[in-house]
């Protein structure tokens, strides 16, 4: 069995503390990437959800865990709603098995 | 394209051209290969896409909701009203094998006391809002696993994707026409070789049929003169 992980700020993330979720709230960069390593070192979680803002700046780290079957790492929205950094993540992943964006052409 | 290079005789010949229609043979393998995996892909792709969409808004309208809820209660209290919680969301993990790529499946299950949206805090010191925050972020649990199954499928198949496609291209404009030139040049070789031998055939036919021209004409000569 493995639990579920989110990482964010603390008042985003405190609600998914009543859905069973382990929260870690964070407040830099850098706890969210230790905490992410931690995590996902720790092969007790089998997915992460890590709020937007935290996720545009670890993004390297996240790559890490990205061709890996477990943990998935997956970006959510945060407070300040969705930036569309979690499309565009959808996007780059067509892009590199494409080669070209063939979803979200406007 | 700069052939290879080896000694050119009818046995590496040989050779190569078992090898190029391995080559051959292993492309159009993979060839198919990278076809159905892109159209799986696709499919996962676009139910992803779809999904998310829907997980952000309902996300956004949790958050507004859960906003209230946190200013019209102390944030002690809130953190009080959800510190321990009732439930414990866990994942049991599956493998499935898609394409030869080994995609993980979630499955979720929720220990709760008391039925699944129960709350876990009493109705006294908390607010209405934080009730219906709560109920909104239930509601989405389900997708927010299905997010993250095929965000990742998605993630794990555009890998595999790229390594096949590359293995294509590599093998249709490398590998393979570096063994056509090498297999032209040397029948180009073996060709020139043979014409060389047939040349140097009838010039050594032309000399002995000289050589014997001659002594016949030698003896004539010794004939008339006797």
């Amino acid at each position: 069995m493995y639990k579920i992980g989110i990482i964010g700020d603390r008042d985003t993330v405190l609600g998914f503390m009543a859905l069973g979720f382990v929260v870690e709230d964070v407040k830099s960069t850098e706890e969210a990437a230790k905490k992410l390593h931690a995590m996902a070192k720790s092969g007790a979680y089998a997915t992460i959800f890590i709020t937007e803002n935290y996720a545009m700046q670890i993004e390297e780290e996240m790559n890490r865990y990205k061709d890996m079957p477990l943990p998935a790492v997956i970006s959510l929205p945060g407070q300040g709603g969705s930036t569309g950094y979690g499309m565009n993540n959808i996007r780059s992943a067509v892009e590199r098995a494409v080669g070209a964006d063939i979803l979200f052409k406007e | 394209m700069a052939e290879l290079r080896v000694n050119p005789t009818r046995m590496e010949m040989k050779r190569i051209q078992t090898r190029y229609q391995t080559a051959r043979k292993g492309h159009k393998l993979l060839k198919d290969k990278r076809d159905e995996l892109m159209k799986q892909f696709l499919d996962v792709v676009r139910e992803d896409k779809a999904l998310r969409e829907r997980v952000e808004e309902a996300l956004g309208k949790v958050y507004q909701s859960f906003t209230v809820a946190s200013a019209v209660s102390s944030p002690k209290m809130l953190e009080e009203a959800l510190i321990c919680p009732k439930k414990e969301g866990e994942l049991s993990v599956e493998y499935k094998n898609m394409m030869s790529v080994t995609v993980p499946v979630f499955h979720l299950r929720v220990h709760a006391e008391g039925g699944s949206d129960s709350y876990n805090y009493g109705m006294a010191f908390t607010s209405g809002e934080l009730d219906s925050s709560l109920r909104e972020l239930n509601s989405i649990l389900e997708d927010l696993i299905r997010l993250a199954e095929l965000e990742k499928t998605a993630q794990l198949l555009a890998e595999e994707i790229e390594r096949t496609r590359r293995r294509v291209n590599a093998l249709e404009y490398i590998l393979m026409p570096q063994y056509l030139a090498t297999i032209k040049t040397i029948k180009m070789k073996l060709d020139e070789n043979e014409r060389g031998n047939t040349t140097r055939l009838m010039k050594v036919k032309d000399m002995m049929l000289q050589a014997q021209l001659s002594q016949k004409r030698d003896s004539d000569d010794e004939e008339e003169n006797a």
